[in-house]
């Protein structure tokens, strides 16, 4: 785990701290926001009940759904297993954070046009997952993006198309760097 | 919607698009819109045109009932029994009403959901509620957050008097097995649905049998038949699971109650609020603008709502509450269990003479848990005798899960067929088209499947049972579905114009996922000559016109000829103000492209806009019942009616089984289907790419574990609960066709059950194929898997 070089936030630790809530301030998106939060809540908690960033989803709270996706410095992390105080001197990004001035990533241009998605509760959590992958890997095959969403559940049965989706947005963006 | 409609004849194009159609003569109420052509000939009705709602839904903005904040607002959490059989002799809240933080507490007064003594004299009255299964709510704390609810729960003091319990179904069968319920038992029927047949005798745990669909001689049918297959099959229960747990946000104000709530049916959620309550319906509004998931759990506001609603008067704050994952596992609803002891009987032509069956199913504290109507009216057979028993054990209360009965019914059904067609040394699906006769759209939609399946499929590679030599076995099988064509006689549309040009469109349904706002916003689009994504379409709200549940596979077949109905008679009333402008009649006039035009020539034409202004629309409203069907109803129950024909559906399933290890793979499923008129090609696609990933998900993984000694589940997280992920998704072939049965103004019909239905037995005979040996008990597990090797 690195720890951002020029994190706004510095580098300073906490020492011992709690039950009582107390002021913290992370890097979402590229902005400092600040809420109290105790030291047992998690980062989906302080994103969706302090923050109102209810993009990101819970649907297990353990760690097995991956709804809760967001990336952390760039990688994916299941955001109900992470305290929000280890979140600290990351730069968080969650679904509400992945297109940018108003432009969709590509992934969820192409969900939206495969039709990888129905109930759409798990689509965040796979949306981040996706984009990770296509931007990591623009030449990604079906093994590779199965293997990333391999932790993701979607009780509707929208697999297929979040292949057909995920695929399509890789090769977009594999034409669009050429 | 009243039969002293006045109505006229008039003659139809019927038949499957493609192949030869044939004219029918129909009694078509007066005023109907003259029918619609084939999807080719319709500019958005047919078209793949995207989901309105994905935007939304890949941004993070859809808001659930999950995502519901308001200010003031508290969470809840609940306290569920932790012992599977008792009576409660105390309970005791104070400790918990004064921790910090904690707002209101609340006892729950009657259980919802479970079967209720026909006879309440034959229990002693209690102050609360038998606990009858382990994890059975009991009360709810709401507090400022929900760590500060969930601390209380632990200082509330429940006083057992544990009773003896019974959790499998073979168990409660036994007649000295603890009963379960002291006497008769009735399954009320409530706005939040469930119900079971009245007055059926009960034997300690056994309620039943119902007859339904028994007829003819059985023993005569038996001796008439040539061959006779009879095999044993059991199927495990199945927990919903959707991603979003059961949750409503209540906010009781003295005025009014309103409602967020995960729900497949706003109305439903409504009705029942207002019968616990006591509170008239008007004063209710129930809201749901995104729903996670529901797959038939999600009606009515349950036990966790009462409790969320009662909270939220005594605190006088709104309250959230949403269960957590071993809550939605235990406590509200799952597919039941079964045995189905069925014998089947047939000339050597293949022409069944007798079908007999003996189910029993259990819905832990429910009754409702029977197999469906496949036995009885799939194929014709002149003899069948059917007995069906509900079993009770102490575990949580089954629920309505996509294709009820039917799915359960059909892995039995189908392969006592493909048995039978072994036997009689018949191919599969010869067999089908032996004995799939009847005269309906579903026979005829099935007959067509078969064959496009089969090429699909290239069933003409498909090799005798059992002849891969190695320990790795593949083959090939298919099964067909069935499930009926059900409208929803209580559904109305409506529809502003209004003089800016905007459109609007109303009704009280909602879209879980299944694309509803899509295909609505498309049939009046189709009728204005606009896009889709011209209309604004308002679903999920109590105050909109009334519309279907989300369930039965009504939503599409109740709703689109209501909208077009009235989004014609939006036209026509534009049409006749715009009609002097173009010095044109208005019934020659047409919209197309966003224009108002003459029929015969485009050119005289205006925009849809600039007609509205130059004929000074303010404000336009059009409101449409659904109609009957043209043909009308084989039955009616309540708002319920139910067509002769029903939806077919044939599905092939290739696998692969490791005799060594008993893992089974399905390698591809090929998926072919009919829902009338497919409004949406691609939206049905994907339920139907759904419904096959359950399907296999049930076939071959899932299974609700409780703990005998202590009715606990043992599964009771997702992590543990396993269902299909990426890895196994198999290759899914869908093939749609297009049936226009005559029926409505749009002939739409439904596809999230039928697509469910067979994939299991398709599964199942897909193994047999491959192995020589039946699977009769779901799931395929290792473990079962090579049982069934090992067999006999």
């Amino acid at each position: 785990m690195s720890v951002a070089t020029h994190h706004p936030l510095g580098g300073e630790g906490l020492g011992t701290f709690g039950p009582e809530p107390q002021p913290l301030s992370l890097l979402i998106n590229g902005e400092v926001r600040t809420a109290l939060a105790d030291p047992a809540t998690t980062l989906v908690e302080f994103l969706r009940d302090a923050l109102g960033l209810t993009g990101t989803k819970i649907g297990c709270d353990r760690g097995a759904c991956s709804a809760c996706t967001v990336w952390l410095d760039g990688e994916v992390a299941a955001s109900c297993m992470t305290l929000a105080f280890d979140a600290r001197e990351r730069s968080i990004t969650t679904i509400e954070g992945l297109s940018r001035d108003g432009e969709l990533h590509p992934v969820q241009r192409a969900f939206i046009e495969h039709d990888a998605l129905q109930c759409g509760f798990c689509t965040p959590g796979m949306v981040m997952s996706c984009a990770h992958l296509v931007n990591k890997n623009p030449e990604c095959s079906l093994d590779d993006v199965k293997t990333a969403i391999s932790g993701h559940l979607c009780r509707c049965g929208t697999y297929p198309n979040i292949f057909k989706a995920t695929l399509a947005a890789a090769a977009a963006s594999k034409g669009k760097a050429k | 919607m009243s039969g002293a409609e006045p109505f006229e004849q008039r003659t139809l194009s019927a038949g499957i698009v493609g192949d030869a159609f044939k004219q029918v003569t129909r009694k078509v109420p007066s005023g109907e819109p003259p029918p619609w052509p084939t999807n080719a000939e319709l500019n958005v009705v047919g078209k793949d045109v995207p989901r309105m709602d994905a935007l939304d839904k890949v941004t993070g903005r859809a808001r659930y009932t999950f995502d519901v904040q308001l200010p003031g607002m508290l969470y809840a959490r609940t306290l569920n029994s932790t012992v599977p059989h008792a009576r409660i002799k105390s309970i005791d809240t104070s400790r918990a009403e004064q921790y910090p933080g904690v707002r209101a507490v609340h006892v729950l007064e009657r259980l919802l959901m479970a079967a209720e003594l026909r006879d309440p004299g034959d229990e002693a009255k209690e102050p609360y509620p038998v606990v009858r299964f382990t994890g059975q709510p009991i009360a709810a704390v709401a507090a400022i957050s929900a760590r500060a609810a969930e601390a209380a729960l632990a200082l509330i003091k429940v006083d057992y008097e544990v009773l003896p319990h019974v959790s499998e179904l073979a168990d409660a069968m036994q007649s000295d097995a603890p009963p379960v319920f002291p006497g008769p038992t009735e399954q009320r029927a409530t706005a939040g649905g469930g119900g079971a047949a009245k007055g059926l005798p009960q034997k300690g745990n056994l309620r039943g049998p119902s007859t339904g669909g028994s007829r003819g001689e059985i023993a005569r049918g038996f001796k008439e038949a040539d061959v006779v297959v009879e095999g044993e099959y059991r199927t495990q229960v199945q927990t919903h699971t959707p991603l979003e747990p059961h949750g409503l946000v209540a906010d009781w104000r003295d005025d009014e109650l309103t409602l967020y709530a995960s729900t497949q049916h706003v109305m439903s959620v409504r009705d029942e609020a207002a019968e616990i309550f006591k509170l008239p319906k008007e004063k209710i509004h129930a809201i749901s603008d995104y729903t996670g998931g529901g797959f038939g759990a999600k009606y009515g506001v349950g036990n966790y709502g009462t409790l969320a609603i009662h909270l939220s008067r005594k605190a006088g704050a709104p309250v959230r509450l949403v269960l957590d994952r071993r809550e939605e596992h235990v406590s509200v609803g799952n597919r039941p269990a079964s045995l189905q002891r069925l014998k089947i009987g047939a000339k050597r032509d293949g022409s069944l003479t007798a079908i007999e069956l003996h189910s029993f199913g259990t819905g832990g504290v429910a009754a409702g848990a029977g197999v469906g109507m496949c036995h009885h009216s799939m194929y014709p057979c002149p003899n069948v005798s059917i007995e069906h028993y509900d079993v009770f054990t102490n575990a949580g209360p089954c629920a309505a899960f996509r294709g009820p009965g039917q799915t359960q019914g059909i892995f039995a059904f189908e392969q006592a067929i493909d048995a039978l067609a072994d036997r009689l040394g018949i191919d599969p699906i010869d067999m089908r088209n032996k004995i799939d006769t009847r005269d309906a759209d579903d026979v005829r939609a099935r007959a067509a499947e078969r064959r496009i399946g089969a090429e699909k499929m290239d069933w003409s590679r498909r090799r005798p049972p059992g002849s891969d030599a190695g320990p790795v076995k593949r083959g090939i099988g298919m099964a067909q579905s069935m499930w009926p064509y059900i409208v929803n006689s209580y559904t109305t549309c409506e529809i502003r114009v209004a003089g800016d040009g905007t459109v609007d469109a109303f009704c009280g349904t909602q879209d879980i996922g299944t694309g509803t706002r899509t295909v609505f916003a498309q049939v009046v689009a189709e009728e204005l000559g606009l896009e889709a994504e011209d209309i604004r379409v308002h679903v999920g709200d109590s105050r909109f016109p009334p519309g279907p549940p989300s369930g039965g596979s009504r939503v599409t077949s109740s709703l689109t000829p209501a909208a077009r109905n009235a989004a014609h008679a939006m036209a026509r009333d534009i049409a006749e103000r715009v009609a002097p402008l173009l010095n044109a009649k208005a019934e020659d006039l047409v919209f197309r492209n966003g224009h108002i035009q003459l029929r015969d020539d485009s050119k005289t034409s205006l925009g849809f806009f600039e007609s509205l202004r130059r004929a000074g629309v303010e404000r336009l409203t059009h409101r449409a019942d659904r109609r009957d069907d043209y043909e009308g109803y084989a039955r009616k129950a309540g708002e319920l009616h139910i067509s002769p024909h029903a939806i077919g559906g044939v599905q092939f399933a290739e696998v692969c089984v490791d005799t060594q290890t008993g893992a089974v793979k399905v390698e591809r499923v090929v998926a072919v289907h009919d829902c009338g008129r497919p409004i949406n090609p691609k939206l049905v696609e994907s339920q139907i790419l759904g419904g096959v990933v359950q399907g296999v998900s049930y076939a071959l993984y899932e299974d609700r574990r409780l703990d005998a000694a202590t009715g606990v589940q043992l599964n009771a997280n997702i992590d543990q609960y396993k269902i299909v992920g990426s890895r196994e998704t198999p290759r899914i072939d869908v093939h749609l066709i297009e049936l226009l049965g005559g029926q409505s103004s749009t002939d739409a019909r439904g596809v999230a059950e039928p697509a469910n239905v067979a994939t299991a037995a398709a599964i199942a005979n897909a193994f047999f194929n491959a192995t020589g040996k039946r699977i009769y008990t779901l799931p395929m597990t290792p473990a079962n898997v090579l049982a069934a090797l090992r067999s006999e």
